[in-house]
């Protein structure tokens, strides 16, 4: 379990099923093997486990592979390439965008063009890069506080979202919504959750609705997968266990992701986790766990492909922890005293946008030219994206009280007996609701 | 309880003389100004609809829903229109006509499903729509309430009901953040037509947990309606109108109230979420009350209509928002207000119509208004105590004749 290694899979054990077979599977489950992964800190991990680890052993027996089509991997064509040269240049490209967009946030922010909570997204666009671009428009993805680069990927225009962290109404919500609240219905970008864990439901209900569509609805080409994005902080919620009990107990068609960057702002991963392998966490609940490296798209998206097709098939939900680290501070208020820097620039040596680049390159796939043209040209989509929030207006006050109620008889009925929101000062949000 | 059965049974039995409208009628959502400023649209407890003057309102509306022992020797209900059903039934009756109406409508929760509901509101419905339609989770409110949230958003019409509304505050969360936000956050994208609702309020001796009074908790959420039913006739007609409302709606269900009796019509009919309900047309003071303590103002009612007074009590219904149009215009005509609440004291929903009716109608007060609310104690188990915590028909008199001094 080296860094370095592929993906692990780890499979749940099967309904009324005891089996021999579990010799081979086992070392997938030994968390005495020493592992080099958690940054600096690995050497909390593993202490007097013993006598829990013989409990266990007959449980952990009976594990075995239920999907044989995630075991065994085999490479896709005869040349031994993961990507086509298409597929790399549109990965190589949404990999840009997010990491030139996020720059650029900074950028805006620190002169004063937005304001609030920013959290940025770079060194984890592997992660958002090879789940996403794996989806259909009909997809669902729910997002967390650190949201931008999913919403980009799943394809929210650029400038509605740089509008939308100005405050501007031409924001992908109207300047309603900010930094941590992205949603798109367009895109299926469900939002944008603020607090840890509670997009998770939401995703877990989006989920549902594809498989009532499909089952009670009858609509039988409903393979709608919902992706639900969240770090490795939430994995100590609650939401986040009820949530993938619930999945996997209806099969729902979804895929957790965890973007472990191995810090819940100044709470390392290892203080705050028992066991901090997070995948080892999908077995336990029936489903599929798999830890991949999230700082190589490739490698991310190799089990996407998988995960999502599993949900896609509804064969059911798959938790996967993806390994990255965040090259930024929590949040752009955020002094980041406590990160080794040691640690930091060991992450950083792996930059996923470095590594694809030389992936390409060294393959043939692409020339540095062409690759230069992908930089130049999000360079510009970036540069207009600014130029058209700066250039838009800022809401209105008529546009306050619209959208608090989806029906604006919500606010009632007032003194004059007519629907407040008949009041014509309502319309020009000047009413007293 | 039993008092309170019997008593609502007699009343229907008394104020249903007339024969119902066979046709089939359906309360518009919204009324035109001209029919909200004219006349009364009433449509009774007991699902008689009057278009009526004043005085006629007064005479036909005086008995409805009087829940009082002296009435019970009168009740009668053979021959008569409609059907008779409980409370819980009606709920029932008004979720199976919606999932009847639209396959998009289904109930998620604890024990909804072959259980039937923890006061059986939903029994039958697994049988019948399937167990994905009417789906038993875990015991995870806040997982899955905000799994309502999310399927809402993506083109569903659940319910989600609380075993015990209390257990919602594991819930807050989606409640406050996704339920009452989202649309808002969204730019108005996302729609969130979901219903939640559940059993609340005091009932007999469950402590202190499940008897809470959450409405206070609730009402400042923005982005959501909060109902409170309290017959039959308007628990299935604002069930049916929340499933149809395109806002989070919250219907608050008294533990109390489950096994009252009504006639309700065979009609379709649905209640408007937005209006308050008149129990009783008088001229001295109005009453506002809802859920539960509607049967103990109409108790003390009958007392007050012995003493020589003559109250008006208004079941306001809509907690959030209110109905400051009807409640306006008992106001006027009153000038004096009693508000009589089960919430808590502190931050209740008496306190906000307190503000409400100071703000819009103090120059028509000829008295401060009178807001009688439980205690501010956790509710106490032993049965003196906790009758102690609810304001109790005896209170009500006296703060009537404090008023009207």
């Amino acid at each position: 379990m080296s860094f370095t290694s592929t993906t692990k899979f780890v499979q749940p054990l099967p309904l009324n099923t005891t089996s021999a077979r579990s010799n081979d599977h086992k070392p997938f489950l030994d968390p005495f093997k020493p592992t080099s992964f958690f940054g600096s800190t690995n050497k909390l991990r593993f202490t007097s486990l013993a006598k829990s680890h013989q409990a266990n052993l007959h449980r952990r027996s009976a594990v075995v592979a239920v999907s044989e089509v995630v075991k065994e991997k085999k490479p896709k064509s005869s040349t031994n390439l993961l990507i086509t040269k298409d597929e790399g240049l549109v990965l190589y490209e949404d990999m840009i965008l997010g990491r030139a967009f996020e720059d650029m946030c900074a950028q805006m922010y620190y002169r004063g063009k937005m304001f609030g909570f920013v959290h940025l997204y770079n060194g984890q666009e592997a992660v958002s890069t090879g789940f996403i671009k794996l989806l259909k428009k009909e997809d669902s993805v729910v997002s967390t506080y650190r949201d931008h680069v999913h919403a980009l990927s799943k394809g929210v225009p650029a400038r509605a979202v740089m509008s939308e962290l100005f405050g501007k109404t031409t924001g992908c919500c109207r300047g309603q919504g900010g930094s941590m609240h992205m949603f798109s219905k367009e895109h299926n970008v469900l939002g944008g959750f603020a607090f840890i864990g509670e997009g998770i439901p939401v995703a877990t209900g989006a989920a549902f609705t594809s498989k009532y569509r499909r089952e009670v609805l009858q609509e039988a080409d409903c393979d709608h997968v919902t992706v639900a994005f969240f770090g490795d902080g939430t994995c100590n919620n609650g939401q986040f266990f009820e949530c993938l009990n619930m999945a996997a107990l209806w099969k729902l068609p979804i895929v957790f992701v965890v973007e472990n960057n191995l810090w819940a702002i100044g709470m390392s991963h290892l203080r705050a986790t028992s066991d901090p392998e997070i995948w080892k966490k999908g077995p336990a609940f029936g489903m599929p766990g798999v830890h991949v490296d999230g700082m190589d798209v490739l490698k991310v998206r190799d089990v996407a492909k998988e995960a999502i097709g599993r949900a896609r098939r509804g064969e059911g939900p798959t938790l996967v922890e993806c390994e990255t680290y965040r090259f930024r501070g929590h949040s752009l208020a955020d002094p980041d005293e406590l990160r080794d820097p040691a640690e930091k620039a060991r992450y950083a040596a792996r930059d996923p946008v470095t590594a694809l680049k030389k992936y390409m390159i060294e393959n043939n796939l692409s020339s540095e030219a062409e690759l230069k043209a992908i930089e130049k040209k999000i360079d510009e989509v970036v540069e207009e994206a600014v130029e058209f929030a700066d250039e838009s207006p800022h809401p209105g006050r008529s546009q306050l009280l619209e959208n608090v109620f989806a029906d604006p008889k919500g606010f009632g009925i007032g003194p004059d007996g007519r629907y407040r929101c008949e009041d014509p000062k309502f319309t020009e949000g000047t009413a007293h609701v | 309880m039993a008092t309170v059965l019997h008593g609502v049974g007699a009343a229907t039995a008394l104020s249903a003389s007339k024969s119902i409208d066979s046709r089939k009628f359906q309360l518009p959502s919204r009324r035109s100004l001209s029919e909200r400023k004219g006349s009364f649209l009433v449509v009774r407890s007991d699902g008689r609809m009057v278009q009526s003057s004043k005085a006629l309102r007064a005479e036909k509306l005086i008995t409805n829903a009087v829940a009082t022992k002296a009435d019970s020797s009168a009740a009668s209900t053979a021959s008569k229109p409609g059907h008779e059903l409980l409370l819980f039934e009606a709920l029932r009756e008004g979720l199976e006509e919606e999932m009847d109406r639209d396959p998009h409508v289904c109930v998620m929760g604890e024990d909804v499903g072959h259980y039937g509901g923890s006061y059986k509101v939903t029994r039958g419905l697994a049988d019948k729509y399937g167990d994905l339609r009417v789906l038993d989770t875990p015991i995870a409110e806040n997982s899955f309430t905000g799994m309502g949230i999310g399927a809402a958003m993506t083109g569903l019409r659940p319910i989600v009901e609380g075993m015990n509304m209390g257990f919602l505050l594991l819930a807050f969360n989606q409640i406050s953040n996704n339920c009452g936000m989202l649309h808002y956050t969204s730019g108005g994208q996302f729609k969130i037509p979901i219903v939640i609702r559940g059993p609340g309020g005091v009932g007999r001796q469950l402590g202190a947990e499940h008897s809470q009074r959450l409405e206070s908790y609730f009402q400042s959420i923005p982005g959501i309606q909060m109902v409170a039913c309290s017959t039959p006739y308007n628990a299935k007609g604002l069930m049916k109108a929340a499933i149809r409302s395109e806002n989070p709606v919250i219907l608050f269900e008294h533990v109390l109230l489950y096994n009252l009796k009504e006639r309700i019509p065979d009609e379709e009919y649905i209640c408007s979420l937005e209006e308050a309900e008149m129990v009783r047309p008088g001229e001295h003071v109005t009453i506002l009350t809802y859920s539960r303590m509607r049967y103990h103002v109409m108790q003390a009612a009958k007392t007050l209509v012995n003493k020589g007074y003559d109250p008006e009590v208004i079941d306001i219904r809509s907690l959030k928002p209110f109905d400051l149009y009807t409640i306006g215009n008992s106001v006027k005509k009153t000038h004096r207000v009693l508000i009589v609440e089960e919430c808590m004291r502190t931050g209740g929903i008496g306190a906000s119509l307190t503000a409400a009716i100071n703000e819009n109608f103090h120059d028509y007060l000829d008295a401060p208004v009178i807001c009688l609310s439980s205690q501010d104690v956790p509710t106490p188990y032993a049965g003196t105590l906790e009758e102690w915590t609810v304001v109790q028909p005896a209170q009500i008199v006296t703060a009537v004749e404090k008023l009207c001094q």
